[in-house]
């Protein structure tokens, strides 16, 4: 055990935030009051929680289309999330971005991207700019199992071993690239596998396991801030719903979706708090209260804001 | 004044700015140890070190990845990729990553970066090391695309593209990078969307982009002697473009006809002649005329090449049959 049952308890909190979070996102979406594609991370928050909880504030984190959980853990306001789902003036993109692009400069969430695999040689950027200049920092970029496959994985993890950047690759490997099965995508068991190529450390750890994740990527993040360059560490997971709000999963046999809602992220770390006396049926009411509370301070506020100005629109195209 | 070669100027432009400002950094293929398949960037790594002069796998994705990631970092990246057709594999970067985060992020990341690559057909390399493909990224909102016809242009714009804050695009034809002109010793810069009037004239108003300058000049030259004024304007960034030096110019002409090297279809010079269609229609004393080159790849043989390309004779076909 890394962690103490107090730091525990803090990322059982955060996961029920964003479950709560994603829950109500997904509510609006069915109602129509958000526009756009959404993709939600419910039954992955073990994944975002644990491997964002591994990194200092001045870390960069960069990651994909499905960021709500990473954005929340990283410390980014809920309202301004939120604000940036319903298109407000008031989101962290000022409604520029959406839910596939959302950005905090100060917390060092770097845009996320609509691109899959297009984050890893971007990372590469940022990390290589921290060593180049002796900052003490690191790079940690997620993505899922279907940027294993892309062109950007392997030139990024290959340029990043090369040169030994301060990187962390998290492959967020939930089995599914929207219809398609990992094991009808890559022709190797675990996506860790691919580090063997970059001669680089490679593990895979059991992604429903908030612990098992965040000691991992704290193992990572720690070489890397040592000088002693990147890893890959896939964190298998798996979706709770679909790929997108919309997505009825036809393709997914019954028994997996079965499994994923038996190893919920959130239930196996409260039977665990629950076990070790750390957590009561009080605390965990009181965490869910809190955790509604702020949602939906954050959809009034969402709802309250203005949309951007037409100018806006034209803004920030050059700097 | 002294004289030297575009290849030259882009080097002193790099070893300036890399000396004034440790943020600026290149990286690309074979660009260190060698100094650049052209030679462009020789001397570099000797003289900042392999930190600052990084020689890279042929990982194009990497390269501009880097770029990105450390320009938003606040560092000054110019990458070189080795021939303009290679932006084909690494496309998302220009595409979808540098020309996007700013906007998307409402302004929260800037990326000053530059991209380096050699361009330009008449080497005999066929259809992957030829085109010119500056109108692809001139239709991207976000990239500025820079095309320097001269070592003095070449040399203020790329001091001017590396201190700026946007992603670049600068494209060096490689028949020009031994071509030579005067060149102050003394520091200048050379903004961009300020055009450049390489030759005064009163009849016709040729706009011409790159090595095509140099046709084009010659062609006016030809054509002085047949009674013919011609100015020549070279816009020398194509994104953002001097409108109001074109549109000055055709005012006084009322001719005018463009040329390029690049396909005619989609090309720079359908872009400029609806500019002057929607802005100075009723200036024009006869059909805008585009000199470019036919809706096909480019050949191996030297005499396809050649015939399929503008030269001195089409652009003096073109210009007079617009004078009668
Ligand atoms: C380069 C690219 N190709 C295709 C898509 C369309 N697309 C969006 S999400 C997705 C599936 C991605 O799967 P994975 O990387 O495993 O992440 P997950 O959605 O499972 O979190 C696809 C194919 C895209 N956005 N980018």
């Amino acid at each position: 055990m890394v962690l103490s049952d107090t730091e525990l308890v803090e990322f059982y909190k955060t996961m029920i935030r964003i479950r709560l979070f994603e829950e109500k996102v997904q509510e609006l979406f069915r109602k129509g009051e958000l526009p756009g594609f959404l993709h939600l991370c419910m039954g992955q928050e073990a994944v975002a929680v644990g491997s964002t909880g591994a990194l200092l504030k001045d870390d960069m984190l960069l990651g994909g289309h499905r960021a709500h959980g990473h954005a929340i853990a990283k410390g980014i306001p809920m309202r301004k999330i939120m604000a940036e789902l319903f298109a407000k003036e008031s989101g962290c993109c000022k409604g520029k971005g959406g839910s596939m692009h959302l950005s905090d400069r100060d917390l060092c969430l770097f845009l996320t991207t609509g691109i899959v695999g297009s984050s890893i040689p971007i990372a590469d950027g940022i990390a290589f700019s921290f060593k180049l200049r002796g900052e003490n920092r690191v790079a940690v970029t997620v993505f899922g199992d279907g940027a294993n496959n892309t062109g950007a994985f392997h030139e990024g993890i290959n340029l990043a071993a090369l040169w030994k950047l301060p990187a962390v690759f998290v492959c967020d490997n939930n089995q599914y690239a929207i219809s398609t099965h990992v094991s009808r995508s890559t022709p190797i068991a675990n996506v860790s596998g691919r580090a063997k190529a970059y001669n680089i450390p490679g593990v895979t750890v059991d992604g429903q396991d908030v612990e098992a994740v965040y000691e991992a990527v704290k193992e990572a993040v720690d070489r890397a801030r040592d000088g002693n360059g990147p890893s890959l560490v896939e964190c298998k997971s798996a979706r709770l719903y679909g790929s997108y709000a919309a997505d009825s999963q036809s393709y997914r046999p019954k028994e997996d979706i079965e499994e994923a809602a038996r190893r919920d992220p959130i239930s196996l770390l409260k039977a665990r708090l629950m076990k070790s006396g750390a957590l009561k049926e009080g605390d965990d009411e009181m965490i869910r209260k809190d955790g509604v509370a702020e949602v939906e301070d954050a959809v009034r506020y969402a709802k309250e804001s203005p949309y951007p100005e037409p100018e806006e629109a034209l803004r920030d195209v050059y700097g | 004044m002294r004289e030297i070669n575009i290849s030259e100027a882009i080097r002193e432009a790099l070893g300036e700015e890399m000396a004034r400002d440790e943020n600026v950094f290149v990286l690309g293929e074979d660009i260190g140890l060698i100094g650049g398949d052209f030679g462009v960037t020789r001397g570099l790594m000797a003289r900042f070190g392999a930190d600052r002069v990084r020689d890279t796998p042929i990982s194009e994705s990497a390269i501009l990845g880097t770029a990105v990631g450390s320009a938003a970092m606040g560092l000054r990246p110019v990458a070189e990729i080795m021939f303009s057709d290679f932006l084909g594999v690494c496309m998302d970067m220009l595409l979808n990553q540098a020309s996007k985060i700013r906007y998307m992020s409402a302004g929260q990341w800037t990326l000053p970066m530059v991209v380096r690559t050699a361009t330009g057909a008449g080497t005999r390399s066929s259809s992957q090391h030829t085109q010119s493909l500056e109108a692809i990224f001139m239709h991207i909102p976000g990239l500025q695309v820079v095309m320097p016809s001269t070592a003095y242009d070449a040399k203020g714009l790329l001091k001017t593209a590396i201190r700026g804050n946007n992603p670049v695009l600068y494209l060096e034809h490689k028949l020009l990078y031994f071509v030579k002109n005067q060149v102050p010793e003394e520091e200048y810069l050379i903004p961009f969307g300020k055009a450049d009037i390489k030759r005064s004239g009163d009849d016709v108003t040729l706009i011409a982009t790159s090595l095509m300058v140099h046709r084009a000049l010659a062609a006016a030259d030809k054509l002085k002697g047949q009674g013919i004024s011609v100015e020549v304007i070279d816009p020398r960034t194509i994104a953002p473009l001097d409108k109001d030096t074109i549109l000055e110019s055709v005012k006084k002409t009322g001719r005018v006809v463009i040329v390029h090297e690049a396909w005619k279809k989609g090309g720079f010079g359908s872009e400029v002649a609806a500019i002057l269609a929607e802005e100075a229609f009723d200036y024009l004393d006869a059909p805008i005329k585009r000199v470019a080159t036919p809706d096909t790849p480019i050949p191996f043989c030297p005499i396809l090449e050649d015939s399929l390309l503008p030269d001195e004779e089409k652009i003096v076909r073109a210009v007079k049959e617009i004078s009668s």
